[in-house]
């Protein structure tokens, strides 16, 4: 009856544990060492982080909020593990690949261009 | 005209609606009229499509064939999609031609070099004229047809495609394979549908601009027919390849274009075909919001 019982509960929770999973952040861990150490060729440059401010609000505020402050559902892009704890080249895979099981869609459609201008914006909202 | 009338202009009504009421997004999807890409609709967005295309078979009559599709991301790896049809033919009539209703799944949920979509559609249609897909033995004595005699015979199929998508320092590249079946016992009839595309340029500018590189896409598509299980290949049937051209335009509309031609005496000389889509951001979460 036990056994039953703990079986049933592995497989009602085991789903819930693979969507909410990566929900702290998980996916850093699936980033290949290449694409980690990649870096923005606009690194801190002005007129690429006004275009990528563009992208932002046309594409991506809907969901994380005009500033990037979050919203009831998405989660804010000001924190601590985007601006401190995510390499420019995490942001970049995170942004090619999506998380696609949190809602996360993938943004491939998107010039390489484009993805480092927003990547160079959202650096840029670093306290 | 009268099916016509009860089906399509609501459906027209409630999207002019909707783009009024709610937000628009700025979303520049790909120029491709009968290629699918492997990128799904954002999840939570609703985006309103018409598609048209205006040809005429030698010796037969002009005609305008028209999609209204609402399409919904349902998940980041789940699209669907429901579409209205329509067709004006000079000299006939002026009809409701059916409806169809796909969906599309992102099996491989992370990017890769070519990426996978599987596409899954049952359509329940006759006389259309709106040639979303070419499949089997189709060609332009299709079109010689009155409405009415063409009315008569109903097509309900389900159309499996298989879609294959890469994109590559922004080039996009798509690929089709389609196998579509009329429900009423006739055999598999397969399809093909390849294109490219791009943005004419691929960094976005600093400022507000209206006809920057960005906002276009070119590219080039060709499709066409496979035959049927007892005779597959590419002959007896038609194929066609054009240019593509799309503009997004400030309000959240994107405007597309193309101009195509038959590569063979089974196809229609030329076709034109022009399209307008709308996004709608977030429609759920917005009405959600309005009644608070």
């Amino acid at each position: 009856m036990i056994r039953r019982l703990s079986l049933t509960l592995l497989l009602v929770l085991a789903p819930g544990a693979v969507v909410f999973g990566g929900a702290d952040g998980s996916w850093m861990k699936n980033v290949p060492a290449r694409d980690h150490e990649k870096v923005s060729p606009y690194h801190n440059q002005g007129d690429a982080i006004a275009a990528g401010r563009r992208i932002f609000v046309d594409r991506c505020s809907h969901c994380h909020g005009e500033d990037a402050e979050g919203t009831k559902k998405r989660p804010p892009l000001t924190s601590d593990r985007v601006q401190h704890q995510a390499s420019e080249g995490d942001l970049h895979w995170l942004l090619v690949n999506g998380n696609m099981r949190r809602g996360m869609p993938s943004w491939s459609r998107l010039p390489d261009q484009q993805l480092w201008q927003v990547i160079s914006y959202l650096k840029s909202l670093r306290p | 005209m009268d099916r016509l009338n009860f089906c399509m202009k609501p459906a027209l009504a409630l999207s002019l609606f909707v783009a009024i009421v709610v937000g628009a997004a700025w979303a520049q999807e790909r120029p491709y009229f009968v290629t699918y890409s492997h990128e799904m609709e954002e999840p939570g967005n609703l985006e309103i499509e018409v598609f048209n295309a205006v040809g005429k078979p030698p010796a037969g009559n002009r005609f305008l064939g028209s999609n209204i599709e609402f399409e919904y991301g349902a998940t980041a790896w789940w699209t669907s999609e429901f579409y209205l049809d329509g067709q004006i033919t000079q000299h006939d009539s002026t009809i409701f031609t059916g409806y169809r209703w796909e969906n599309r799944f992102r099996p491989l949920l992370r990017e890769y070099w070519i990426n996978p979509v599987i596409y899954v559609e049952f359509e329940n249609t006759s006389a259309d004229k709106a040639l979303r897909e070419v499949v089997g033995h189709d060609g332009r004595d299709d079109f010689l047809e009155s409405n009415a005699a063409a009315r008569l015979e109903k097509e309900r199929e389900l159309e499996l495609k298989l879609i294959l998508g890469s994109n590559y320092h922004g080039w996009n590249i798509s690929e089709n394979i389609i196998a579509e079946k009329n429900l009423a016992s006739e055999p598999w009839e397969f399809g093909y549908a390849v294109g490219a595309s791009r943005p004419l340029k691929l960094a976005a500018s600093a400022h507000s601009c209206t006809f920057c590189g960005q906002k276009f896409q070119g590219g080039v598509e060709m499709y066409g027919g496979l035959g049927d299980r007892h005779s597959f290949g590419t002959r007896l049937t038609s194929h066609y390849l054009g240019p593509l051209i799309n503009w997004a335009a400030p309000n959240g509309m994107t405007l597309s274009f193309s101009p195509q031609f038959g590569l063979n005496d089974y196809s229609l000389p030329r076709l034109y075909r022009f399209g307008v889509s709308y996004e709608i951001d977030q429609l759920f979460s917005r009405f959600h919001r309005g009644a608070q």
